[in-house]
């Protein structure tokens, strides 16, 4: 089993006519999605890579039956992308765009609250459950099926998370990148509540970063709540304070909040143990299982 | 982006909110002509970006020609908590009576706006925060409506300002809260916000940092951004299009995407060494922009070795072994040692591709950093 993703997930890509939205859709096909359809304004009839394009979601849920949507569209653009998707009543949007302003995010997040759409992202990689479906632009290679979850806010930090766990044949069941921004649609406690119910989960890596206190509610819902033994890594414990580390997200703001020392405290407390490499990350994993 | 004072306040000014009488400075004679035309008392106030400006010697007040003079030569060229200043505002002094803390954020928890408003004013409001968390008067605001005016007034009354100057107060929030929409702020304060003897209400600071991400549709605060770079590294890296923070060590780092670059920086540190900089070449990076990346880095006197670790999903292993090549070949001798590690789509291609004349190799992160943090070591000894 899995989270959020299988392979019955009907997927729609936003953007599929794009530079990126075109690779992508190819790679999801590739490794065994079942990509529907393309929504595009202006461009329905057309068709890439053997998949319907429609001007609207909405034509593209109605004639494809599709139940996710992946969005590749520029940042000035997304926020009208998501709200499309959530006002389409998918069960899942996942918003890959990076550099969406964080007041249109703060718009969306309004309508979330509205919606029983799950949105992944924006600022994301995406989700794979291997060997069934991906959703983004993770790649597909370093990845096995088993029985880890991964949540993480990072991209490339999942990958090489993900590559030591593969390399001493420790599978994944569902890895998700929950995006680097300040407002995002799926929190870390979302995702370790769907991986706490999934039977098929026996243990859970989490990665977060600075920033914000995600990680340290995480850690509470954790300690209160979950049975399924999870492994954290913490990145950016040399951020000095002010500085936006690349993901808008990232930043240490006020004395003691956001830093890397109150999410790992939080953690441990919490009864997690946080690796200080990735590495450790995986030491930590083997142990559980 | 971190607006200065003298940016943010235009802005203030602008939008009708009553600022102090002031003009913006780069010698010591413009900052004597501007004291002459503005009276004293008069403030002489550093414009770079570090807090705590006024502790660390950076604001000083003239009560006359003479202390004008020697303040501005003291404050223009100074070196502020690692930033040269090279422009003063020098700002008419206001006589107060008491001073608040407004502010307008985005409360990352919550996904709304919200607005602050304190009375205890003029210290550093995250002191406040945490040693009194009551004194800070709070109010969300749904961003689907935008603010209603009542909560401006709702949060001022809250927190205990004034009843004779509380509607004045309230009137300069929702300013704020208009110039926090209209500009895509993503923070701003005002701090102190001085009552005056004849109660008159003025915004005596003010902090203001856009989102980055829409300065697409803010030109005009992009171009204030180009205004406010204040390093030159910080420059040719807003030119180069990277994400970039120059930091205080000798080990220079590139890598793609941000998490992984900050995981690159954290060993560096753990095992023993200093990092010099966060540099990440974003995702599907083509030889040209490797090419760059090192030219930054390589830029950096500060820096004494380098490690490039690259997990490839869209980046592709064989365009940066290029992109490497290029960078190096192009050097009589190599200007600092660079470790190279590649994994993921196309690591086996690049690897190939590098010339091992030039880089070394490692084949694990934990390595590469640690044989990194070794070569900055022997620089150094």
């Amino acid at each position: 089993m899995s989270i959020f993703v299988d392979d019955d997930t009907r997927v729609v890509v936003q953007g599929i006519t794009g530079g990126e939205g075109k690779f992508h859709a190819g790679q999801m096909i590739e490794y065994g999605t079942n990509v529907v359809a393309g929504a595009v304004p202006g461009k329905g009839g057309q068709e890439v890579d053997g998949v319907p394009v429609y001007d609207t979601v909405d034509e593209a849920v109605e004639a494809e039956d599709a139940d996710a949507s992946v969005i590749f569209v520029p940042p000035a653009f997304a926020a009208d992308a998501i709200f499309e998707s959530l006002d389409t009543d998918l069960d899942l949007a996942v918003a890959i765009t990076e550099g969406i302003p964080t007041q249109d995010m703060a718009k969306v997040n309004k309508r979330l609250d509205e919606t029983d759409t799950r949105l992944i992202g924006p600022n994301c990689p995406g989700i794979i459950t291997p060997g069934e479906a991906k959703l983004g632009i993770l790649p597909g290679n370093i990845f096995s099926g088993g029985n880890v979850g991964l949540v993480s806010r990072s991209g490339t930090l999942t990958y090489q998370v993900v590559d030591n766990l593969t390399e001493r044949g420790l599978g994944q069941s569902t890895a998700i990148g929950i995006g680097g921004d300040p407002i995002i649609g799926t929190s870390f406690v979302d995702a370790l509540e769907a991986f706490e119910a999934d039977t098929d989960t026996d243990a859970v890596v989490m990665c977060g970063e600075i920033g914000g206190e995600d990680e340290e509610q995480a850690a509470k819902f954790i300690g209160e709540h979950m049975d399924t033994p999870v492994a954290g890594f913490i990145a950016g414990r040399t951020a000095p304070p002010g500085k936006r580390m690349g993901h808008a997200g990232a930043i240490v703001s006020g004395s003691g909040t956001g830093t890397a020392q109150s999410k790992i405290d939080a953690l441990n407390e919490a009864g997690v143990p946080v690796g200080d490499t990735p590495e450790e990350v995986a030491d930590h994993v083997e142990d559980f299982l | 982006m971190k607006l200065h004072e003298y940016q943010a306040k235009s802005l203030f000014a602008d939008a009708g909110i009553p600022v102090p009488d002031s003009r913006l400075a780069t010698s010591v004679d413009e900052a004597l002509d501007a004291v002459d035309e503005i009276g004293y008392p008069a403030a002489i106030k550093a414009q770079v970006h570090v807090g705590g400006r006024g502790k660390a010697g950076g604001i000083k007040i003239a009560t006359d020609r003479e202390e004008a003079e020697r303040y501005a030569d003291e404050i223009l060229g100074m070196d502020l908590k690692g930033y040269t200043v090279d422009q003063v505002l020098v700002e008419a002094g206001v006589d107060f009576v008491d001073e608040l803390y407004v502010g307008v954020t985005m409360d990352r928890g919550e996904g709304k706006p919200v607005l602050m408003v304190s009375t205890e004013g003029g210290v550093n409001i995250e002191e406040v925060a945490e040693s009194n968390p009551d004194a800070i008067a709070r109010e969300h605001v749904d961003p689907a409506f935008g603010l209603h005016p009542y909560q401006a007034r709702k949060v001022v009354y809250e927190a205990g300002v004034d009843a004779d100057v509380a509607l004045d107060v309230a009137s300069i929030l929702s300013t704020l809260y208009d110039l926090y929409e209209e500009n895509d702020a993503s923070e701003i304060e005002v701090n102190p916000v001085m009552i005056t003897g004849d109660r008159d209400v003025v915004a005596a600071d003010a902090v203001m940092n856009i989102d980055e991400d829409a300065l697409f549709r803010q030109p005009d605060l992009a171009d204030m951004a180009e205004a406010s770079y204040e390093d030159d590294l910080e420059r040719k890296a807003g030119e180069y299009g990277f994400d970039y923070v120059r930091l205080s060590g000798n080990v220079g780092i590139i890598g793609n995407g941000a998490g992984l670059v900050m995981t690159t920086l954290d060993l560096v540190d753990y095992y023993g060494g200093a990092p010099a900089n966060f540099l990440d070449i974003g995702g599907g990076a083509k030889a040209e922009r490797v090419t760059q990346a090192l030219d930054m880095v390589f830029s950096d006197d500060n820096v004494d070795a380098v490690v490039f670790n690259i997990f490839g999903g869209i980046t592709r292993g064989d365009e940066v072994a290029k992109g490497i090549n290029e960078a190096l070949e192009g050097f009589d001798e190599i200007p600092k040692k660079v470790v190279v590690r590649l994994a993921g789509t196309n690591a086996e291609e690049g690897m190939e591709i590098l010339n091992t004349d030039l880089v070394e190799v490692e084949k694990t992160l934990e390595d590469a950093v640690q044989r990194a943090v070794k070569n900055a070591e022997e620089v150094t000894q």
